[in-house]
């Protein structure tokens, strides 16, 4: 593929006259796609899909297009047929004053080859380590590729190839333990191991469901539930266009009104992410990024043209302006205590569907979902009924937040919306002194 | 694209006892107009071919951007040995599955009517300049986003289905900022208003004029109230009750959901199959069909992607649930009827249960009866937040934008209005349904399921609808 790519960015190069400015983000996967139910296969499949995103300049006026490459030798025409779209596009086109672009040459090239599974091998392990259980689940696999390139003869090229295991185990109705075996290198033990581990938590799943009434109640969030969170605060929290349009879910922190913990310290850490090094412009992303450093808030991510419509500088940030590599520093709790130090209360493993109830004052709503019970004595007595949460994050993350573990997982995105998403979260389990139920 | 599909069709080679070509091609273009600066015009064209082949009882699919013989060819056989090899670990059985071999085409209204092009910076300029009637309103936007889209479906029993369509998609907001406080108002939500057609799609809304509503209103809500909290009555213009049907009964009612295909991603269901024909799902008052046939409406089609023709059906009636938005496979797995809703997003995703057009019935309710009958309570318009559980029953929603009924009269303007309830019993304390002039016909572009996952149109048609003791609030606390 990276010689598709190279291609591709040559019939570019070829087919820019002299006074043109063009770029190419070249965007490609080929994914295996294979979904279970009841311990079966329910669709299995392979996409091959190449997209690329064509811009062209000419002086302050620009437009892209993007378009469906086939990955052979018809690209150059497609390439030159963009070009040729955009130049009838930019006739009249009104001059963007918001216009920014790298003009410094700064090519880069990162390949992470794996070691993956045949996918007729990946379904018969899932599906044999799953005998006895009514297993859910969805297994992605394959090479993702993200390239950049400019008539300036810049070229930076991101290859990593993955696979993504998610499953659940239920139990009945909504109760179930979802499990997750991602990463570069498959092994067969591994699943396996994962997959007793899953089953030794569903074993708590058969005792009846307890319920609790709307109130206020301890809580231990696993770094899957705390991911959910941030995820939240990734939704223009960290945007240098919400925060000068004061529409950031930390306008509080803004205005300083409000701060989390000191315990708190987020970065965007693309140095250790799965992400490209480099953004649609051109430009290339510092390793690391401070967004809330000691509880207070730090830098925002801002991109070219951000930067140039506000007059600030920017750092790199893709127009999405939301973090790829989201990184909690560490706390000090261990783990392995998690039961004991909620003492009593709610196991949190997973929450769901995550929305503001009033994003100026960073108060998120959602649901509990899987692997979630309630906790006496340091033990599990019994799964919990789904409750809904309603909290504000400057509490949850700040004066109600009695700890962080020191251990945090890896958590690679396993979004699939268009593409495979290369972004990914690091993060602790958080414990909270109180946590808001209200339905 | 009919003919080239075609010839791309005959010159495959495949020995699977049933198998299918989707070609998908569609061109969309979005113009903008934000904080008064045009934004860079955006295009795209998304082409690529979806095969599936069902062979020894198991099916499996390719998708590819190369539509060259020789890139589907390479993508039919890959499709053909992901279906022999998981035959014998399907969830279905396909070799009992009989597909139809429906012909056919559909199109949009007006699909080949050119689109004006020329003047479309100047009226989203215009609109842009009108929403900022304060300095106050710190972010604000006009655009319109429009795609047309082909897609050919053949298959080797037969089935040609042709269908074209446009898609119109405008879109207004402004956000106004005091201190601490921020409010975004928009025009029917981030792109509600979505439908088929051409220009007229801007007239039904007003569009051109909008703006400055748009404005004055997100201005207004920086200095209301937050909304009371309390049980209440409420009135929910369409805008929000879109939200509400496709939360609460679109999705519970998808039989995938219901089978158990979704519960690793999207979420199960409260609703069991031995539920229909019996359940009270609502009150008397609620009538809710599946209706691909409404011209407009962003989900109208002829066929769905599996080839089953589409038709109107009653999916609850006089509040007793009726049937599931399950299509032919689901169908069969449950031993149920359904409607023709297996639908993909695009070629790279095979299809599944989607709700497509998902319609309340309106009721004989004009406006000002609707406002009378709350009597003391709020209105709300515009979903703004949806949160609901993984069997879509605990729900909370939130809107931009609400209005006391004090006394069976519209009073004050509040800020943040948000209810939350149980769908299981919310929709039994419907209490009044809208007439025809209240309702409208709206949507959305990004209804989200499956894995891997998609993103798909849907439409929905609604009046304003009264509901009683509803658990109320507002924002901050």
């Amino acid at each position: 593929m990276e010689a598709r790519f190279h291609a591709a960015a040559a019939a570019l190069t070829a087919h820019t006259r002299g006074h043109e400015v063009s770029t190419l983000w070249f965007s490609a996967e080929r994914s295996d796609f294979v979904r279970f139910n009841r311990g079966l296969v329910r669709q299995a499949g392979t996409v091959t899909q190449i997209y690329a995103r064509v811009h062209l300049i000419v002086g302050r006026r620009h437009a892209d297009v993007t378009v469906t490459l086939a990955g052979n030798h018809d690209d150059d025409a497609a390439i030159a047929a963009a070009l040729d779209e955009l130049r009838d596009v930019l006739e009249g086109a009104p001059e963007d004053p918001f216009l920014l672009y790298a003009t410094e040459v700064h090519s880069t090239r990162r390949v992470h080859r794996g070691s993956l599974a045949e996918p007729e091998r990946a379904v018969s392990a899932l599906v044999d380590a799953g005998v006895g259980a009514d297993l859910v689940g969805f297994y992605a696999a394959g090479p993702t590729y993200r390239g950049f390139a400019n008539s300036f003869g810049q070229r930076n090229w991101h290859e990593v190839e993955s696979f993504n295991l998610e499953w659940s185990l239920y139990q009945r109705a909504d109760k179930a333990i979802k499990s997750g075996y991602a990463g570069f290198n498959w092994r067969d033990d591994e699943l396996a191991r994962r997959m007793a581990t899953a089953k030794a938590q569903y074993a708590a799943l058969e005792r009846a469901p307890h319920t609790v009434a709307p109130g206020k109640y301890r809580a231990w969030l696993t770094p899957a539930a705390l991911n959910e969170l941030t995820s939240m605060l990734s939704w223009g929290g960290f945007s240098g266009r919400a925060r000068e349009t004061r529409q950031s879910c930390l306008l509080r922190m803004q205005t300083g009104d409000a701060r989390m913990a000191d315990a708190v310290s987020l970065t965007e850490n693309l140095g250790e992410g799965i992400a490209p090094e480099f953004q649609g412009d051109g430009f290339v992303r510092p390793a690391t990024v401070p967004l809330v450093t000691r509880g207070a808030l730090g830098e925002a991510l801002v991109s070219p043209r951000t930067a140039k419509e506000f007059g600030v500088a920017h750092n790199g940030a893709s127009a999405s302006e939301g973090p790829d590599a989201l990184d909690m520093a560490a706390g000090e709790l261990p783990a392995a205590e998690a039961l004991a130090r909620l003492d009593r209360g709610i196991f949190v493993g997973n929450l769901w569907y995550l929305n503001f109830s009033d994003r100026a004052a960073c108060r998120v709503t959602g649901m509990t979902r899987f692997g979630t019970f309630w906790v006496e004595g340091g033990e599990i007595v019994a799964p919990l009924s789904v409750m809904r949460f309603d909290d504000s994050m400057f509490r949850l993350l700040g004066d109600r937040l009695e700890g962080l573990s020191a251990e945090r997982d890896f958590i690679p995105s396993a979004m699939t919306y268009r593409e495979r998403a290369v972004d990914s979260a690091r993060l602790p389990s958080a414990l909270v002194s109180e946590l808001t139920l209200t339905l | 694209m009919l003919h080239t599909a075609t010839s791309l069709f005959h010159s495959l080679r495949c020995d699977g006892s049933f198998w299918s070509l989707r070609l998908v091609d569609e061109r969309s273009e979005s113009l903008a107009v934000r904080r008064d600066v045009p934004q860079p015009a955006s295009r795209a064209r998304d082409r690529g071919a979806m095969v599936t082949v069902y062979a020894d009882g198991g099916a499996g699919y390719a998708a590819t951007s190369d539509v060259s013989v020789a890139g589907v060819q390479a993508a039919l056989d890959r499709a053909a040995r992901w279906a022999r090899s998981t035959a014998s670990r399907s969830v279905i059985d396909f070799r009992a599955v009989e597909m139809p071999a429906s012909r056919g085409d559909f199109e949009s209204p007006g699909v080949d009517v050119p689109w004006p092009r020329a003047r479309w910076y100047e009226v989203l300029a215009a609109e842009s300049r009108a929403a900022r009637v304060d300095a106050a309103v710190v972010d604000w936007e006009a655009s319109i986003e429009l795609r047309t889209a082909e897609h050919v479906y053949l298959t080797s029993h037969g089935a040609q289905v042709r269908q074209r369509y446009r898609f119109v998609m405008p879109g207004l907001s402004a956000t106004a900022n005091a201190g601490a406080v921020t409010q975004t108002r928009t025009l029917r939500g981030g792109r509600g208003v979505c439908q088929q057609g051409g220009v007229e799609v801007l007239a039904r809304f007003g569009f051109e004029g909008a703006g400055r509503q748009v404005g004055e209103e997100a201005v207004a809500l920086l200095a209301a109230p937050e909304c009371p909290t309390g049980r209440m009555n409420v009135l929910l213009m369409p805008d929000q009750m879109i939200l509400q049907i496709h939360e609460s009964i679109g999705h519970p009612l998808e039989l995938d959901r219901i089978l158990g295909d979704e519960r690793n991603f999207a979420g199960t269901s409260f609703v069991t199959p031995d539920m229909f024909g019996a359940y009270r799902y609502g009150s008397d008052l609620l009538d809710v069909t599946f209706d691909p046939t409404r011209p407009e409406e962003f989900a109208s089609y002829g066929f769905d992607d599996d080839g089953t023709p589409a038709e109107r059906a009653y999916v609850i009636r006089k509040g007793i649930l009726e049937r599931p938005l399950g299509g032919l496979l689901s169908q069969r797995r449950a031993s149920m009827p359904g409607v023709a809703n297996a639908r993909a997003d695009n070629w790279n995703r095979p299809p599944i249960d989607r709700m497509a057009n998902l319609n309340l019935e309106a009721g004989d309710a004009s406006f000002d009866e609707l406002v009378r009958t709350v009597q003391n309570g709020v209105l709300m318009a515009t979903n703004s937040s949806w949160s609901i559980d993984d069997s879509r029953n605990k729900f909370q929603f939130g809107c931009e934008y609400g209005r006391l009924i004090e006394d069976g009269k519209l009073t004050r303007v509040v800020r943040n209005p948000n209810y939350r309830g149980v769908s299981a019993s919310f929709w039994r304390s419907l209490l009044r349904v809208g007439n025809d002039a209240t309702r409208e016909v709206l949507g959305t572009p990004y209804c989200g399921k499956g894995e891997p996952a998609q993103v798909i149109r849907v439409g929905h048609a609604s009046p304003a609808c009264v509901f009683g003791d509803v658990e109320v609030f507002g924002g901050e606390a």
